[in-house]
């Protein structure tokens, strides 16, 4: 058995040694490098650019500004391209825009023998404007009287959707309601993956090489084809190592323009890195989003009705757009079912940067809001916050029409009293109550929810492909790449489980090679073990059956007579080996007679999901008058089906829930309100949660094995952020019942809040 | 445009005594990385903020984005290449943090076991408290520094011939009876607030 196994990662070994090639590692020291000049100015047109002393400086190869790029506006969100025109992604951008619609666009770039003189270059070149006024926030964006930032959308309204259930006029007519309501703040951060962005383009054969780090690589061709008004095809998009992703490089970044950069210079090798000052403005960031819920209750808690109103803060260009405002208030019902519900959700085109995918999509913001809102309802009612959520977070056997899923086990009171028991809930709770004095401990809690991969909304797709070689060993390619996550060890796992040969004798190819690698549309939607996973098992299933057709030449036994054990082809009935696969690959590669190359492809179109719940529970201490959280203890739960492999599984955990904390405690991009600077886009500046914030990380899983699954499995890589912050926050507000609205929970907003509740 | 300087860098390399004539505003990441292709030497930010590109250089550990190529001459400096054995061998860090799961997109990975290792040279028997500050230089969106932590603590015991225990006292120095780390660069270092 492999699977359910804690096999170290296939790439560990040649990580810890440094040996592995990331992209900038594998990129000539010869390639000419481009750099981008940027907007300094938050709105407005770029009315010309003078590039001559620029063009002066020795050892600039080439300036192209915004005035000299394809007309063609293009899509980047990483989602499978949808042949129905009305399902298609936004196309609201140039690779270099004349419309500036934030501080720090790209307006031009310069390609040059080196970064230095590629810089000097950039500093080089003389801007001038016609300046329009710059809007940041949402809501204030879809005032009247505000410039459009894309033509033709009214209001700067990128897309609003609304969910009606039931009678809410008439629910909330019945007598003896008691009403909550809530508006919760999240904010704007970013990935920060360690490795910078990069790629690098040059031409062979008059078609595109762009290699990437990236989670998309066939995305990525298709938005390159798109973008340059080429053949998809002429496009080759290479996708080493990279050093995390988190949804960033779910998106088509810099390689569009990078691939119309070295066409500009005869195809030349271009190599274009991003500083770690750009990654935080000019890649992508989380939506920033405002949530207003209003829940009308029965005393016993019961939810009779539910309003929602989710702003959300899409920056300047389209990227994943609406989709992560949806997602999020599709899963209002989810966790807790309602019968009457009005749920609407805008997103909202501003001046800052723009905001895409990033672990979680959209559930952090909601799962902030929902589970605040939980957390007041609570306080309002005076009900055990536990006990709450047991009593009404979603039933077994509950059916979502929508996706046709079903829960099928009763997780969420498994969670609960999983991570009650080991945080010690019950005794604190009531040891924490009441409390005085300036130092306070409080302990929280939040559920979550979450879908894996992204049937109905959009195409399921992944192919593998497995060839076997000369000792029997063999290698798997599929589209769906290694950003971290540990993708290439589940796959050999998996693999080698239903092929039934060793571990070591799995080789999954980590780079993906868009001419090479079988059709899948990448990393994202924590879709790798469950999507990837009927590809590798259909794809198995295939090969053993093929291989032991080939055996009876050899055997003389019925095919269903073997089974393939160890990497020997065993009878089943008795379990004599009958020849090792080392043998038959040998022997059928080189016979003279029956020669023949051992492959086969498949490729799996899914039309499943799966939903993983769980939960979190914090204890905090705060310091009143020094308005500081110090966190104690976090625990995660999580139902996400089988472990494939329980300490990357775990690893996993422990990253998002590090995610959560910097989400819930420190992390929050800022800008200059008079002008719509970046104030803070440095890793010394942006507090990412360090070494010294994070308490002992509690892991804890629930392995219900999710029917629908080739292996039983369903998402984790995204969940585990979710549940973090409200479950820091309701600790909080135990401690000191100061009901936090807004992340982070920084200093600046615990002050004026104790301030306001006269704690201070 | 003004003339570029190169200058003659002499010093040792993973062992090795190595020149190279570099540009005199080259940091010493550029160097390792460009001159020798050590690139296990990463750069994440290039300011001295992520502290991927951590080497050893005399004993101790830098940044190397933010330390000119040009000092590097007479020194010593440390790569993880330079940790490996001759056939390939991890050494015993490299090996824990593979072994723990401590590693996820690997692209911190070696700044953190040069810190690591220049960690377990001190000879002492750190707390996780102290040893969370010892590696806060490092930043890491994958891990959690969950994993790091214990195939740091786990490595550091078995230097010492000890069982690293499930969960530390608070003062684990106790155990084998020396006094506080008091070596180096960490002397000054107030190892005791969190």
């Amino acid at each position: 058995m492999l699977v359910g196994k804690s096999f170290p990662r296939v790439d560990a070994p040649d990580k810890a040694s440094g040996r592995i090639k990331y992209t900038e590692d594998l990129c000539s020291r010869k390639a000419l490098v481009a750099k981008i000049c940027h907007s300094t100015i938050a709105h407005g047109y770029v009315t010309a650019i003078d590039t001559s002393e620029a063009e002066k400086i020795p050892g600039v190869i080439k300036i192209v500004t915004c005035f000299d790029v394809p007309q063609i506006e293009y899509p980047t969100a990483g989602h499978p391209y949808s042949t129905d025109p009305s399902h298609q992604d936004i196309a609201d951008r140039l690779m270099l825009n004349r419309h500036v619609r934030f501080y720090g666009d790209d307006i031009a770039a310069v390609i040059a023998e080196d970064e230095i003189i590629a810089g000097k270059a950039v500093r080089a070149l003389k801007v001038t404007y016609d300046e329009l006024p710059f809007v940041l926030d949402p809501e204030e964006a879809m005032k009247e009287g505000v410039p459009e930032i894309h033509e033709g959308a009214k209001n700067n309204v990128v897309k609003h959707t609304e969910i009606h259930k039931g009678n809410f006029e008439e629910a909330i007519k019945e007598e003896g309601l008691i009403r909550v309501e809530g508006i919760y703040n999240s904010p704007m951060v970013q990935h920060c993956h360690i490795e910078k962005p990069i790629c690098y383009a040059y031409m062979e054969k008059k078609r595109i090489v762009v290699v990437s780090a990236t989670q998309i690589p066939h995305i990525v061709r298709r938005v390159c084809g798109m973008a340059l008004g080429i053949p998809w095809g002429n496009v080759e998009v290479i996708k080493p190592y990279i050093g995390g992703g988190f949804g960033n490089r779910q998106d088509a970044l810099d390689e569009p323009l990078c691939a119309f950069l070295t066409m500009q210079v005869g195809g030349r090798l271009v190599k274009l890195e991003r500083t770690r000052e750009e990654m935080f403005v000019n890649t992508r960031v989380r939506h920033a989003m405002r949530h207003y819920i209003t829940s009308w209750l029965r005393p016993d808690g019961t939810l009779v009705a539910r309003k929602m109103c989710c702003f959300s803060n899409q920056g300047a260009y389209g990227s994943h757009g609406h989709s992560i405002a949806a997602k999020g208030t599709g899963a209002l019902a989810q966790m807790y079912p309602v019968e009457n519900l009005w749920a609407e959700a805008t997103t909202v085109y501003t001046n800052s940067p723009t905001a895409g995918a990033m672990r979680g999509y959209g559930m952090p913001q909601a799962v902030w809001a929902f589970e605040c809102h939980t957390e007041d309802i609570c306080r309002k009612l005076g009900l055990d916050p536990v006990d709450y959520r047991k009593t009404h977070s979603t039933p077994v056997g509950f059916f979502d029409p929508f996706s046709k899923n079903e829960m099928y086990y009763d997780t969420y009171r498994q969670a609960l009293e999983e991570g009650a028991k080991a945080i010690d809930y019950d005794r604190k709770v009531r040891e924490y109550q009441n409390q005085t004095g300036p130092i306070r401990r409080g302990i929280g809690c939040a559920i979550f929810w979450y879908n894996t991969a992204v049937w109905p909304i959009s195409l399921e797709i992944s192919s593998c492909r497995m060839v076997m070689n000369q000792d029997g060993s063999v290698q798997v390619q599929v589209g769906e790449t290694e950003i971290g996550q540990g993708a290439d060890t589940a796959y050999t796992q998996m693999a080698g489980e239903t092929l039934g040969i060793p571990f070591d004798m799995v080789h999954v190819v980590s780079c993906q090679d868009t001419d090479v690698t079988p059709f899948g549309t990448g990393a994202y939607a924590s879709r790798q073990t469950y999507t990837v996973g009927f590809a590798i098992r259909s794809c198995a299933e295939a090969f053993k059956q093929h291989i032991l057709e080939i055996a009876f030449k050899y055997t003389g036994m019925q095919p269903y007579m073997m089974d393939i054990r160890d990497a020997k082809i065993v009878r089943v009935s008795d379990g004599r080996v009958l020849m090792t696969l080392a043998q038959l690959a040998t022997e059928t590669l080189y016979s003279m007679e029956k020669a023949e190359h051992l492959t086969i492809e498949k490729s799996a179109a899914v039309h499943s999901n799966a939903y993983s719940f769980g939960c979190a529970f914090a204890e905090v201490e705060v310091d009143i008058p020094m308005c500081k959280i110090r966190l104690l203890n976090l625990v995660n739960v999580h139902d996400c089906g089988n472990l494939i492999n329980p300490a990357l599984a775990r690893a996993q955990v422990h990253g998002g829930m590090s995610m959560g904390i910097g989400y819930a405690l420190s992390e929050k991009m800022l800008f200059d309100e008079k002008t719509g600077r970046p104030l803070n886009n440095n890793l010394l500046d942006y507090k990412l949660s360090t070494f010294m914030d994070h308490p002992h990380l509690d892991v804890r899983f629930i392995q219900n094995p999710e029917p629908t699954s080739a292996y039983g499995t369903k998402s984790l890589g995204e969940p585990p952020v979710l549940p973090v912050s409200p479950a820091i926050r309701n600790a909080v507000l135990q401690a000191t019942g100061t009901a936090l609205d807004d992340i982070p929970m920084d200093p600046h907003q615990l002050f004026r809040r104790f301030r306001e509740d006269n704690l201070i | 445009m003004e003339k570029r300087q190169y200058k003659l860098v002499t010093c040792t390399i993973n062992g090795v005594e190595r020149s190279a004539m570099v540009d005199v505003r080259a940091s010493l990441a550029d160097m390792l990385r460009n001159e020798y292709e050590l690139t296990s030497v990463k750069k994440g930010c290039d300011v001295g903020e992520c502290g991927a590109c951590t080497v050893i250089i005399d004993g101790e550990c830098y940044n190397s984005c933010i330390y000119l190529a040009i000092w590097a001459e007479g020194k010593n400096i440390r790569t993880a290449e330079g940790l490996v054995g001759p056939n390939g061998e991890l050494s015993d860090i490299q090996q824990a943090f593979v072994d723990e799961a401590a590693i996820q997109c690997g692209f911190c990975s070696p700044g953190f076991i040069m810190t690591a290792t220049e960690i377990l040279e001190k000879d002492k028997i750190y707390t996780d408290e102290e040893l969370r500050k010892l590696l806060s230089g490092h930043l890491c969106r994958c891990t959690g520094y969950e994993n790091i932590l214990t195939a740091v603590r786990k490595t550091m015991y078995k230097r010492q011939g000890l069982e690293a225990p499930d969960e530390l006292p608070e003062s684990a120095w106790a155990l084998k009876g020396t006094d506080k780390p008091s070596a180096g660069r960490f002397e000054n270092m107030d190892l005791t607030e969190g």
